[in-house]
């Protein structure tokens, strides 16, 4: 599922389409969207080297993280980073947002590297991604992938009017293929989470395991009231297709150390049938062996002439299915039934009556007819 | 007293005050968190570690902290930045409150840059403190926006100087009909939280929690780890414990 998002950002937009677009996002008893999104990240930079993708860069927009932190990510992910110039560029917001820095400038800056000093100017910043992307892919035909670290960032610096306009605008662009961002939705309110998610066409959400946890929410104590603190949790994928069908998945992930990892919803429901189940003395469950077991037996309405093919009985008689039949008289059938079973090992049941007492089981006369009330 | 204070060193003893940590100290009104506060400083400068630390104070004075580092055999240093009557200009003169903090981020970059100068760089480790963010709010006029922008800025500092950044807040303030943006946001960008909460059944005993986010180190190795103990403070140590050990 989670290949899902990296097949549908790997293939891009189609021609007169927007591009496809994705929304990240956690809270705080599960806070790993960080995680996801460098997991996409890293999967479309390889995508691009291997020249499967759409696009032929990704132009990133760093507000938590500075680009050193991602150059150090891609390297330890095994992605080649020497040859970032051609593929990658990085609007460094982090280091200087607001211009307060006075005296000597950011250590250390790259041809892939520029340093954004005023981020409330986001139209200045829409014409900055452009340039940064055209000027890395060449060619007015290809495309480009935009990554945005932080949304939540963006929104203190803008109205949420001016960061829809920009994604807006990156979207309906010929030149982007895709675009992806991370938002923390326990920061925002409501609408701003549902105005976001619009605009995307996949949502994916990053839940805790346990959803007693998120009710918790609303205590002051948010983040130290989960007593099971984990690094798995749920993640959902809310995919809308072009032609208005939505899609809702689910799975599950588990953060490592070498990033997050996602599996298919097995453990779940070991937990369900855990927590839900009441302690009983009695067995609930069955080993593997009864299971087997159980699969084994042959019900009785299930064919049971084995190395015979079975006929389904279709209204007619078949000339064949006619034929056998006479030979088969009453009188044969039982000494058959005999033999099969002894072939097959299975056993009989013999019914042995008890007492005359059962002598009209079946009879019409009323039981208590002699009762004199 | 030494054993009591190594349950709350065991816990912080994992991140390596060297580069780019940020702590966040939560605490409520019933419960002063200035303890940890105070054991952060004194860890900055004992004998073996030997750091800067750039205080920027908010509530309390100078003299308050220089009898707390009294006893101590300094080897550190320690850069008292005296904020205690910050106000932010309104936002008609000057620069408005954005100018009043970006005045505050260029005095802490200047300490940052010509105290790390002095440094090795093996050894370049500064920490700056502040004891009340709800402060810097008040001082900011109550807007929050602003002073993310700041405790951005410092942020970027750690990562570039090789600081650490601990920052106290209270958590009973915020009201929790409206978002608490504002611890909410420490919250995301703090590698290790310690909380101290109080505790209804003892009165004596408080509650401390300490969460590391534990983002991935040098080694690769990270430490996601949640720990709880309780703690009394007396006369002149603290006493720490894990629950249940003590009457």
């Amino acid at each position: 599922m989670a290949e899902t998002i990296c097949r549908a950002l790997r293939d891009g937009s189609l021609a007169g389409e927007h591009a496809p677009a994705l929304t990240i996002k956690d809270s705080i008893p599960s806070p790993f969207g960080f995680d996801a999104f460098t997991h996409f990240l890293c999967s479309l930079s390889s995508n691009i080297l291997a020249a499967k993708s759409q696009s032929q860069g990704i132009v990133l927009i760093a507000f938590t993280k500075s680009p050193s932190f991602y150059y150090d990510l891609l390297k330890s992910r095994g992605i080649d980073a020497s040859s970032t110039s051609k593929w990658l560029r990085i609007l460094d917001c982090y280091s200087d947002p607001l211009g307060w820095r006075d005296g000597v400038g950011v250590n250390g800056i790259s041809s892939t590297e520029t340093v954004c000093k005023n981020v409330r100017d986001l139209d200045g910043l829409f014409s900055e991604i452009l340039r940064l992307g055209k000027e890395m892919v060449g060619s007015s035909k290809a495309r480009f992938s935009v990554a945005i670290d932080s949304i939540t960032v963006m929104l203190r610096h803008a109205a949420l009017s001016c960061v829809s306009g920009l994604i807006n605008n990156l979207r309906s662009h010929d030149n982007v293929s895709c675009v992806f961002w991370l938002i923390h939705s326990d920061l925002h309110e409501v609408r701003t989470i549902a105005v976001l998610e619009y605009m995307s066409s996949m949502v994916a959400s990053l839940e805790p395991m346990n959803v007693a946890a998120k009710e918790q929410r609303s205590d002051s104590e948010s983040i130290f009231s989960l007593k099971q603190y984990s690094r798995k949790g749920k993640f959902h994928l809310r995919l809308k297709r072009r032609n208005g069908r939505v899609k809702v998945m689910s799975e599950e992930f588990h953060v490592e150390q070498a990033g997050i990892k996602f599996a298919v919803y097995s453990v779940t429901n070991e937990i369900v049938s855990q927590s839900l189940i009441p302690k009983v003395q009695f067995n609930l469950q069955l080993s593997e062996k009864e299971r087997s077991d159980r699969e084994n037996v042959v019900l009785p309405f299930e064919h049971q002439e084995i190395g015979k093919t079975s006929e389904i009985y279709d209204g007619r008689r078949s000339l064949s299915g006619y034929a056998t039949d006479l030979i088969t008289t009453s009188a044969s059938v039982a000494e058959k039934r005999h033999s099969e079973a002894d072939i097959v090992g299975k056993g009989e049941i013999h019914y042995l009556r008890d007492s005359d007492d059962e002598e009209m089981p079946d009879s019409d006369e009323d039981p208590d007819d002699d009762l004199d009330i | 007293m030494d054993r009591f204070v190594n349950l709350l060193d065991e816990t912080l003893v994992h991140i390596p005050s060297s580069k780019g940590r940020v702590i966040l100290i939560e605490d409520q009104v019933e419960t002063s968190g200035d303890f940890v506060l105070h054991h952060l400083i004194k860890r900055s400068l004992s004998t073996e570690s030997s750091e800067i630390v750039i205080f920027v104070a908010l509530s309390k004075t100078f003299s308050h902290y220089d009898r707390i580092l009294r006893k101590l055999r300094e080897n550190g240093k320690f850069v008292f930045i005296d904020m205690l009557k910050l106000e932010c200009p309104d936002g008609d003169e000057g620069n408005g409150v954005g100018g009043g903090l970006m005045d505050l981020y260029r005095k802490i970059q200047k300490a940052v840059e010509v105290n790390a100068s002095t440094l090795p760089e093996q050894s370049k480790c500064v920490t700056i403190m502040m004891d009340d963010l709800s402060l810097l709010e008040v001082a900011a006029k109550g807007s929050s926006t602003y002073v993310l922008d700041f405790l951005h800025y410092c942020h970027t500092l750690t990562l570039e100087n090789g600081c650490s950044l601990v920052v106290l807040n209270h958590n009973d303030i915020y009201s929790s009909n409206t978002v608490p943006t504002l611890i909410l946001q420490m919250e995301y960008l703090a590698d290790l939280i310690v909380m101290t909460e109080p505790l209804v059944t003892a009165s004596s005993f408080v509650q401390l929690t300490v969460l590391n986010k534990g983002t991935t180190d040098e080694q690769g190795s990270s430490r996601r780890k949640l720990h709880n103990f309780h703690f009394k403070v007396k006369e002149n140590i603290v006493e720490y414990f894990y629950p249940g050990s003590r009457a």
